[in-house]
């Protein structure tokens, strides 16, 4: 079971609580926690990332146990402790504009 | 009973506010969708209880907002559990997929060189006349994208983007947004259609084909001041029972058509100043017509600290100024083009928000003014339903 945290934009969008759960089969990655998040929640599509690239939006950020990893691979594996449940995935808006 | 259900659009989320004919007492329902800014909301004219809303944010971009019930609850179209998933068993969560027809292409930027053409957020809806299902939507950067399944899924109408002055088209200060749509009640093949800064357009084929309408134009700004394109149109408004006349608030200028936009003649006249955002038309007079005059285009406040309608009945040309009830000192609040619109009851009733976050409201036509709420987040838009 992966642990998601959401921005508070995105729960109250989402209609979700603090964190969210998804499972995944085979390697966890970003992109395989997003596309299980928006099987899930198909109103997130297009608020993380780009319907078409697959890409970041550029003021929303990922962090894995405390680490910034938004400019890595988003096939890259992500850490034991996020596929063993023990830290949450982060989605967060930037701090941006005051 | 009959009564009046007005959609606001602000800064910081949706509110609602409604009251009966009289108009007088007035309940504030919101902020739906806190802290996103909702750029516009509009209700279908076949089933008022259907609206459409248009919530963006910097950080999470475009989301579609839809309810069935007046504006008591809503959802994103197309998520609900038979929604869900696509013939491929993918999600799809399409409501907020804005996607341009083809290699999309190049418009003009501010420093004169090309750049591409980016989807940025929806700035209008305007729902069919045929369907409730059916919602036209002008975006930014400018294109017009129609929905006919109830905005789960939008296919854009891309003959007008890919007109051939697209590649002159360029950004006004606020970006380059398609932010006008009228459709011809007579005839729905016929739609206006107004972009900054492009100008204005019209098609007569539903939106295959697209004819820039800008003869009689003057934009001082430009290198060409009459030039086919390139105008900053700020609104362009219409009576239905007249589909051929539209009234035009231009950066500069107050301008009127009779022949469906193929030529505008100016009927500023008296107004103290001719800037300005909103236009709008009484609900029975097809001639008589409002504006709210702001200093200058650097300046983007009422003349004097003023807060001041100016209605003309006769079609532009002759003004008086509307003030009563409306601050007459110290107000240097503006009225964005998408901030008035007024309702068909008898008298009928006009209505507008300001960046200061009132929303004032007059039930004879202009003559008397209140302030229904004072302390809102900056109003982006206002739309008027009557109810019956």
């Amino acid at each position: 079971m992966i642990r998601i945290v959401l921005p508070h934009h995105l729960r109250t969008l989402a209609k979700v609580g603090d964190e969210v759960h998804v499972d995944l089969n085979g390697t966890v990655t970003v992109h395989a926690v997003i596309n299980a998040l928006e099987e899930t929640y198909p109103m997130l599509r297009g608020t993380i990332r780009d319907h078409g690239t697959l890409k970041r939006r550029p003021l929303v950020r990922f962090f894995a146990c405390g680490e910034d990893i938004s400019h890595e691979s988003p096939d890259a594996p992500l850490p034991d402790a996020i596929v063993k449940g023990e830290e949450p995935f982060f989605v967060m808006g930037a701090i941006a504009g005051g | 009973m009959s009564g009046v259900r007005l959609l606001v659009g602000t800064r910081k989320g949706a509110f609602v506010l409604t009251a009966d004919a009289k108009r007088k007492d007035w309940k504030v329902d919101g902020p739906h969708f806190a802290g996103w800014e909702i750029y516009h909301m509009k209700g279908s004219p076949v089933d008022p209880d259907r609206i459409y809303a248009s919530q963006t944010s910097a950080w999470f971009g475009q989301v579609i907002q839809r309810s069935n019930d007046g504006g008591k609850t809503w959802e994103t179209p197309g998520s609900s559990p038979e929604d869900l998933k696509g013939p491929d068993g993918m999600p799809k969560g399409e409501s907020n997929m804005f996607v341009y027809d083809g290699i999309p292409g190049t418009h003009m930027w501010y420093d004169g060189t090309q750049h591409p053409w980016e989807f940025k957020r929806v700035w209008h809806l305007e729902p069919g006349l045929d369907s409730p299902d059916h919602v036209y939507s002008g975006v930014e950067d400018a294109a017009l994208f129609e929905s006919k399944d109830g905005g789960k899924s939008w296919s854009e109408l891309s003959g007008l983007r890919q007109h051939d002055t697209g590649p002159r088209w360029q950004p006004g200060a606020g970006g380059m947004c398609l932010h006008t749509i009228l459709i011809d009640p007579k005839n729905p093949k016929r739609i206006f259609v107004a972009i900054s800064a492009a100008g204005a357009f019209r098609t007569d084929d539903g939106g295959k084909t697209w004819k820039p309408i800008n003869k009689g134009l003057h934009s001082q700004f430009m290198p060409d001041p009459h030039a086919e394109v390139g105008h900053c149109v700020h609104r362009i408004a219409m009576h239905p029972s007249k589909p051929n006349t539209l009234f035009m608030q231009k950066h500069w200028d107050v301008m009127r058509s009779d022949d469906g936009g193929d030529s505008w003649r100016e009927v500023s006249d008296n107004l103290p100043t001719d800037f300005g955002f909103p236009i709008d038309v009484h609900a029975h007079e097809p001639e008589t017509i409002y504006v709210v005059p702001i200093k200058s285009d650097s300046e983007h406040y009422p003349l004097d600290g003023k807060l001041r309608v100016y209605r003309s009945r006769t079609g532009g040309n002759k003004w008086e100024e509307l003030t009563n009830g409306l601050p007459q000192k110290d107000c240097y609040v503006n009225v964005l083009r998408d901030a008035m619109s007024v309702d068909s009851l008898d008298p009928c009733g006009i209505y507008f928000g300001t960046t200061g976050g009132q929303v004032y409201a007059s039930a004879d036509s202009g003559d008397s003014w209140f302030p229904i709420v004072r302390d809102l987040p900056a109003v982006l838009s206002v739309e008027a339903q009557t109810l019956k």
